[in-house]
């Protein structure tokens, strides 16, 4: 059913040819090698050679005519500039794509400091000319498994001008003349949507323009804001389930962050959907470490809006625990040190059991930086007190495998912290350190002989289905 | 088997439950993967009423472990009774096909699929289509999703009332809110179109399908693409042109590049399903387009679909639609700018000599090929050598072989060794075809110096090529143009081309024949158990326990007997281990050996030849010594 999955094409070296790709098997090719030819830009899909070369009428400057004409020459700029140049040729209509640039740079300054341009009629060419450049069919991905620590991002080659009307729109939006009102005419959902999808662009630098962007309108279209953050699910969604890619995650992240903030309370039972099964399944995917810092940042808020929320976001980390990637169990106890920084002791009673399990997993890991990052929790004065109050529970789930690390660890720093962590637990509660020392060796055996019990029950079992299979088989006449 | 259930009290359910609740996820796995032996301890009875409701109950756990369940639970029928009961099943799978890893829930999904055939058309009706549309007016999507893969299992056993609102739930899904959810409408339209009633395919589905496949977002709107293949095929032809064909236009001009490159990539499908009319009319000028198409993506994929099809034109007017209409358009991806799209091409290009014939090949295609073969991107040279027989067929190989040799030269001495791992795959290919005077004058030195390649992979490859090309041109060639440069390197300074001499050996052994073996090979190979490197003394055994089997007996017992004998007692502990080994274990498959066998220790299976010891093996050789002098 796997194939059922809507999965888009991927990145040619798979996706188009039958012929084992030369150049990405070779053993020999080295991360220099590949980044000297990724390193190029690329454009947006809708150019078709259109071979015409394009002429723009040269208009006067703003400042240039009187302020009773500027608002009609101001449309006229806006229409020029819906024009679209091809950046991947880089000898065409150089004289042009000048002109454009200067003019893009003459709408910024004027929307900042001129007042009384704003007519109503500019309102739908404003809007117009910002969908007319920034919406646009990404490219496909240069490279199929990009690595964002490792390789160059490919860079959007009309950067010159779109960032200008980047820069444009987001003056528009926070000018003091502008208008929600009206706006939200030609500021819709439809935009909106495609403001979203823009959000995979490879190049950093229009992520960030476009977290400005959908922030700004975020603030301004509260008719828009249930459905920016349904569609944010979406989107977050199909990454998680569908696609695992998408470069936006961390921008969307952060945008929600800030919208977290604001929520009322008490939560609607809408966002706390959101934290449980969008958030917290954010956790499983491979590139976790891309966006985990704004992925923590929006749980704590979360948590500190309704500690209630405590026991599920905890178990969902829990069931979601990395079982291979040792590098994304340091993450997991990064960010559950976070939770514990602002857990009310109330909460914390109700999950201690599950969790001290998984700690105590992780302090025996036999990877030094996922026992280490698990054994510094002991560093954290307010963990701390909160493992005191309750060490009658939870000094017996650590026991055996601190006692065991202690012995048999082959990283002398674990063992010189386990010691550490030992000696707090005898101080705070000698009685049941020794006792727990003492049947130490009574518990292992009693351990033993349970899984012993265990393999005897499924042995039995065994026997019973080959004798009853035989019997249904009709082979044995009962 | 219900009457089996006399011990059922020593397995009560909650030791069995404790198994499928262990603290240990690794244990609740295991114990999840033996759900039937559970069941079968506990009788059908108990399963139904115990087991099956505990399972719908309180399992909520790691998705591994549900995906597990939801996969046992698609072979439970008989455990819970048959299929009277086979409904029992559909609450555990119903919660499971509602879980957010999409994993998890399409194994649910399928063993849905696979249970409801065993449902009776009446529990169908009470039991199986309510859960569907449960499932399709769910809250969240996961559930709305797994209901689109099952409306098609139940539909053609329902009554016509219940159709209709089968048919209802999927008009709705088809335009859900969320993506997701049309996404899997999208991907089973094809599927519930083939199961509907023409009448309803055409009131319905194509109201659908246009309507997915103008969906604002290109994840669904592909998605529609693959559907078309199957509704077209399902119309008669004369409500295509109304019916499809407008969406499939708009389709292969899609503003977005990955609906496009679906088209591309369905494009025979689509061809086979329109008809040949549909094809000359608007699949011609739609595939020139893609093949022109702004992204390489798009172009490489409809590059390769460029034999496939040309061949599948119809025939009346082929030629001169491949002609007029595609060669152009193949012309300009042969000097493309982007390596995938020429290495595409050159995948299939070769494919139209056959279809084009002798003379449009020589004038039209040649060019072509030349071209392909000076580029330069090797993956694009070695896709037009590795389809160079379509070719042969056609003109011959003469034609190409004046441009062939550089390239294929080029590409021997390329710096990646993959690239040179490749080409020599195609040497016994190209040796049949160029014939064996071209191959010595030529190709032969190459052959020989990828025997010294630095990397062993090639060294290694070079080697298995030998043996092909002996396979080919016989034991005769092979004694006077190979063997005596093979034997020549035994006496080369660098152990490691010492030790491709007995590599050699050992592969060339078998198709030169004894004589050659004993009188050539085997001299060399005893000589060079006096090697001081001791890695070339054990492969001296191991290649003496190779080439034993061609060997006569004579030779066995008193050439390489005595060597074996004394590499067994060499200083190092590997060429002592190799040798005992070749002394105590005859190759296995040994014509030699088994047949004698057999009729010394008659009713015995010639394998127990293997577990002799080494005595009764030199027994058993003496013994055929004795028998053939």
């Amino acid at each position: 059913m796997m194939g059922d999955r809507p999965s888009p094409p991927r990145a040619m070296s798979s996706a188009a040819t039958t012929a084992p790709s030369v150049d990405k098997v070779d053993g020999f090719s080295r991360k220099s090698v590949r980044k000297a030819k990724q390193k190029r830009s690329q454009s947006s899909s809708q150019f078709r050679s259109q071979g015409k070369p394009i002429e723009l009428t040269p208009l006067p400057l703003l400042k240039d005519v009187p302020a009773s004409e500027q608002p009609e020459l101001f449309l006229k700029k806006l229409q020029q500039c819906c024009t679209v140049f091809d950046f991947m040729d880089t000898l065409s209509d150089l004289k042009m794509k000048e002109y454009k640039r200067s003019t893009l740079n003459e709408l910024v300054d004027y929307v900042t400091v001129s007042r009384g341009y704003l007519t109503e009629q500019a309102y739908p060419e404003v809007v117009k000319m910002v969908s007319h450049n920034i919406f646009r069919t990404l490219p496909p991905s240069d490279s199929n498994e990009f690595d964002p620590e490792e390789d160059e991002p490919t860079l959007e080659a009309s950067w010159p001008h779109l960032q200008l009307v980047y820069e444009f729109f987001i003056r528009f939006l926070e000018s003091q003349e502008f208008q929600p009102s009206i706006a939200k005419k030609y500021i819709d959902q439809k935009f909106v949507l495609q403001l979203l999808e823009l959000f995979d662009s490879e190049d950093p630098r229009e992520r960030d323009y476009l977290k400005t962007v959908l922030h700004r309108i975020y603030g301004k279209f509260l008719g828009l804001r249930a459905f920016i953050r349904k569609q944010i699910n979406n989107i977050f969604l199909r990454f998680v389930y569908e696609t695992e890619h998408f470069n936006g995650v961390a921008e969307l992240l952060e945008i929600l962050g800030s919208i977290i903030n604001g929520f009322a309370l008490p939560l609607k039972a809408e966002h706390k959907q959101f934290l449980v099964k969008v958030l917290i399944p954010l956790h499983t995917v491979r590139s976790l470490s891309l966006f985990h810092a704004q992925l923590a940042y929006c749980i704590v808020q979360f948590l500190e809006k309704d500690p209630t929320l405590t026991e599920p976001v905890i178990r969902g980390l829990l069931k979601f625990w990395p079982k291979t990637c040792s590098q994304k169990e340091v993450m997991f106890l990064g960010e559950l040190e976070e939770i514990l920084d602002v857990i009310e002791p109330t909460q914390f009673v109700k999950i201690q059991e599950p969790l001290f399990k998984q700690i105590s997993r992780c302090v025996s890991s036999p990877h030094f930086q996922v026992a280490e990052r698990a054994l510094y929790y002991w560093n954290n004065e307010y963990i701390m007190s909160l493992i005191e109050e309750n060490s009658s529970v939870i000094l017996p789930i650590m026991f055996a495998s601190l006692y065991r690390i202690s012995k048999e660890h082959w990283n002398p720093a674990i063992v010189a912290l386990v010691y550490n962590v030992l000696k707090a637990f005898m101080e705070m509660n000698s009685t049941l350190f020794d006792e727990l020392t003492a049947t130490y060796k009574s518990d292992r055996q009693r351990e033993k002989k349970k899984e012993k019990e265990r393999e005897e029950l499924w042995k039995k079992l065994e026997d019973l289905e080959l004798k009853r299979g035989l019997r249904s088989d009709g082979i044995i006449p009962t | 088997m219900a009457g089996a259930d006399g011990d059922d009290s020593l397995y009560p359910i909650a030791v069995l439950i404790d198994e499928l609740r262990n603290e240990d996820v690794q244990l609740r796995l295991n114990s999840i993967k033996k759900l039937s032996t559970i069941a079968l301890a506990l009788g059908v009875e108990r399963t139904r009423t115990e087991l099956l409701p505990f399972l719908t109950d309180t399992i909520y756990d790691e998705d591994e472990v549900l995906l597990a369940l939801a996969e046992q639970l698609g072979n439970f029928t008989m455990l819970v009774g048959g299929p009277e009961y086979v409904h029992c099943l559909l609450p555990p799978l119903e919660s499971l096909a509602t879980v957010e890893e999409t994993v998890v829930r399409d194994k649910a999904v399928e063993s849905l699929r696979k249970i409801s055939q065993e449902h009776s058309p009446v529990d169908l009706e009470v039991h199986f289509e309510p859960l569907v549309k449960r499932l399709a007016s769910g809250d969240w999507f996961t559930s709305r999703t797994s209901a689109c893969g099952l409306f098609s299992v139940c539909y053609p056993r329902v009554s016509s009332t219940v159709k209709a609102e089968i048919r209802q739930h999927f008009r709705t899904l088809c335009s859900d809110d969320t993506p997701m959810v049309r996404r899997a409408a999208a991907s089973k339209l094809g599927e519930f179109a083939k199961v509907l009633e023409l009448e309803y395919v055409k009131s319905d589905i194509i109201s659908l399908f246009t309507a997915l496949a103008s969906d604002e977002q290109d994840s669904v709107r592909l998605l529609a693409v693959e559907a078309c293949v199957s509704i077209a095929t399902l119309l008669p032809q004369e409500d295509l042109e109304t019916l499809v064909m407008p969406t499939l236009r708009q389709a292969a001009e899609d503003k977005s590049w990955r609906v496009r490159y679906m088209v591309a990539d369905k494009f025979s499908e689509l061809q086979k399903a329109v008809g040949p009319e549909i094809t000359k009319n608007d699949l011609v000028p739609a595939f020139q387009n893609l093949l022109k198409d702004c992204e390489a993506e798009v172009r490489a994929a409809a590059a390769n679909k460029v034999k496939e099809f040309c061949e599948n034109l119809p025939e009346d007017n082929r030629e001169q639609i491949i002609m007029t209409h595609i060669l152009p358009c193949v012309k300009e991806l042969v000097s493309d700018t982007n390596q995938h799209v020429k290495s595409a091409l050159a995948s299939v290009i070769m494919g139209l000599s056959t279809i084009l014939g002798k003379d449009n090949t020589i004038e039209h295609l040649l060019p072509l090929f030349l071209a392909q073969l000076k580029d330069e991107c090797p993956e694009v040279r070695l896709n037009i050598i590795s389809n160079l027989d379509c070719v042969n067929e056609v003109i011959g190989i003469r034609q190409l072989s004046q441009s062939l040799l550089p390239a294929i030269v080029e590409l021997a001495e390329d710096a990646k060794w993959r690239v040179r791992l490749a080409i020599i795959e195609y040497m016994p290919l190209l040796a049949g075809q160029l014939g064996v005077e071209f191959f010595d004058e030529k190709l032969n030195t190459l052959c020989m110096a990828w025997l010294i390649d630095h990397v062993y992979a090639i060294r290694e490859a070079a080697t298995c090529n030998l043996m092909k090309l002996v396979e080919k041109f016989g034991a005769e060639w092979a004694q006077n143009t190979i063997v005596p440069k093979v034997l020549g390197m035994a006496n080369d300074p660098n152990y490691l081309h010492r030790m491709t001499t007995l590599f050699c050996i050992n592969a060339l052994s078998k198709a030169c024949g004894q004589e050659i073996t004993t009188k050539q090979m085997l001299p060399v190979v005893l000589k060079m158990s006096n090697d001081q490197v001791a890695n070339v003394r054990f492969n001296v055994a191991k290649s003496l326990q190779k080439i034993g089997p061609i060997l006569d007996s004579n030779a066995l017992q008193t050439e390489v007997k005595p060597v074996l004998e004394k590499l067994a007692s060499d200083t190092d502990m590997d060429v002592k281990y190799f040798a005992q080994e070749a002394i105590s274990v005859p190759p296995s498959h040994s014509s030699l050996f088994t047949p004698l066998a057999a009729v010394i220790l008659e009713p015995q299976s010639p394998q127990r030849t293997t577990t002799f010891s080494p005595s009764v093996r030199w027994k058993v050789l003496a013994a055929d010594g004795a028998t053939s002098c």
